[in-house]
């Protein structure tokens, strides 16, 4: 399978979670990575995307509205907004939070199930909440990879707990320093 | 091709012509033209009411919103996403105050537009500015939206008191220049919102979609309304904003939304890139 995009979402423990994965994938990494992690309503977005840019070989960046998505980009969702993916683009929302959460990650996974078919990746890790199960499994469903960190080695393991329990059998649950290697790997097979 | 690219041709997937008849049928019968709203909102409210409306399918949602009216309500109440706040973003309202005020003093009399006004909290918000930089007297603000229900509460200027509360630290991120307290009452549980402040507010029901120009503005806010829209649709309501600006006049769009992926985008100079807000150039 030949994927064209790598969604991952991430709460309590994200950001430290979200560093040592992108700090592990190589510059020629071709899909692109969309992350929606939970934070604060004010924080501040270009601050989060320069921070990772710096430690990270691909270029990270900020998203606004039918932003055209490009291979081998980091996006964050921006603070306060529902990130969605269309083909070839994206789209914000400011509906009302989806489960006390703004962004979504299930609005995300399921856009890009929309967007991308069997074509996605998606992979839950870190988080004190239930966001990202019910997305996760409509990416397993409709034939995409779906990734769970191991629940034991994760900051608060509610959100990969929750994600095992609505997708019995993900198509991976790794440790955190797995996932880069495993990403590329699956990155790299052709259709 | 990157696959990123993405085609243009329509999808042919049994969802995606369900969701392109259904929408026919509503503009057809109700004359509302959702047909080019952003598809991942649009088809995330579609199946929110479908759900609601106890049907398994997107056609068996137009079978109740083309029998029955009640539904289409519903329906129009979820597609047009209300969601607001008072001071929503305040480092916009700060640029508000120190780049387009002065440009506001210049003229004796001031016309702007609030379009997708929603609830009327922005436009209480621009209306509370003015006034505290002393622009409200000689300002008129016409505030529109599609929905009329929207528009009746924005008119009745009735607040949640908890809402209101809430707004407090806004205002005050927002540069305000006195109490928040002071612009409304409190009445038991509900806030009313100081009736002069909206003695020079117009409210209206204008659709961005169908409806025309109806006016020149010195000054146009529409925040977080075009990102509903697909890029042929807000390219189109682009065009009518431009048409609808003085020379020299502004527009501010929403946080998230920059003008640089719009066709207008040589049209404008950044005032202020941060915040979105542009001035339509000569
Ligand atoms: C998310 S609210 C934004 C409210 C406010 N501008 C803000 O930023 O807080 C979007 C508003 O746009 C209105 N809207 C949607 N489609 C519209 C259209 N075609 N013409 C005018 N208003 C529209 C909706 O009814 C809704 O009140």
């Amino acid at each position: 399978m030949r994927y064209d995009i790598v969604t991952i979402g991430s709460s309590w423990g994200g950001l430290a979670a979200i560093r040592s994965v992108l700090a592990g994938l190589p510059a020629d990494f071709r899909p692109a990575v969309v992350i929606a992690q939970h934070r604060s309503s004010d924080s501040r977005d270009k601050g989060l995307a320069a921070y990772y840019d710096a430690r990270c070989d691909l270029p990270v960046r900020t998203i606004e509205d039918k932003q055209p998505i490009e291979e081998g980009h980091v996006y964050f969702a921006p603070p306060d907004y529902h990130l969605l993916v269309d083909r070839g683009f994206f789209e914000l929302s400011v509906d009302l939070r989806v489960q006390f959460a703004r962004p979504s990650i299930d609005v995300l996974f399921e856009s890009a199930v929309d967007a991308y078919g069997e074509r996605v990746i998606g992979v839950v890790l870190t988080g004190a909440n239930a966001d990202g199960a019910a997305g996760l499994s409509c990416i397993h469903k409709n034939g995409g990879f779906t990734i769970v960190q191991n629940p034991a080695t994760a900051e608060k393991p509610d959100m990969p707990l929750a994600a095992l329990e609505a997708v019995k059998r993900p198509g991976a649950v790794l440790d955190l320093d797995e996932i880069p290697t495993y990403l590329t790997k699956l990155a790299g097979e052709s259709s | 091709m990157s696959p990123h690219q993405g085609s243009d041709a329509p999808r042919s997937d049994v969802e995606s012509i369900e969701m392109r008849m259904l929408l026919e049928a509503v503009y057809q019968h109700y004359g509302y033209d959702f047909r080019k709203y952003a598809r991942g909102s649009l088809r995330r409210r579609l199946w929110r009411r479908a759900d609601a409306e106890g049907v398994k399918t997107i056609s068996g949602l137009q079978e109740r919103v083309l029998h029955n009216p009640l539904a289409m309500d519903a329906l129009l109440m979820d597609l047009s996403v209300n969601v607001t706040a008072m001071f929503r973003d305040p480092t916009f309202y700060v640029a508000l105050r120190e780049k387009v005020v002065p440009i506001l003093r210049t003229y004796p009399f001031i016309r702007i537009w609030n379009a997708g006004c929603s609830t009327g909290e922005e436009v209480y918000s621009i209306a509370i500015l003015l006034q505290e930089e002393g622009l409200l007297e000689r300002a008129r603000v016409y505030a529109t939206d599609i929905n009329e229900r929207v528009l009746e509460r924005a008119d009745h200027g009735v607040i949640p008191l908890e809402r209101m509360r809430a707004f407090t630290q806004n205002y005050q991120r927002a540069g305000g220049r006195s109490a928040f307290s002071e612009y409304y009452k409190a009445d038991r549980d509900q806030a009313r919102i100081d009736r002069s402040l909206l003695e020079n507010v117009v409210f209206a029901h204008h659709n961005l979609v169908s409806d025309k120009s109806f006016n020149e503005f010195h000054l146009i806010i529409c925040r977080n309304v075009m990102i509903y829209f697909d890029k042929e649709l807000q390219d189109q309501v682009h065009e009518l904003f431009y048409e609808s600006l003085v020379n020299l006049g502004i527009l501010a769009l929403g946080n998230k939304e920059s003008i640089r992926f719009s066709s207008v985008a040589s049209c404008y100079e950044e005032l202020d890139p941060e915040e979105k807000i542009y001035r339509r150039s000569e």
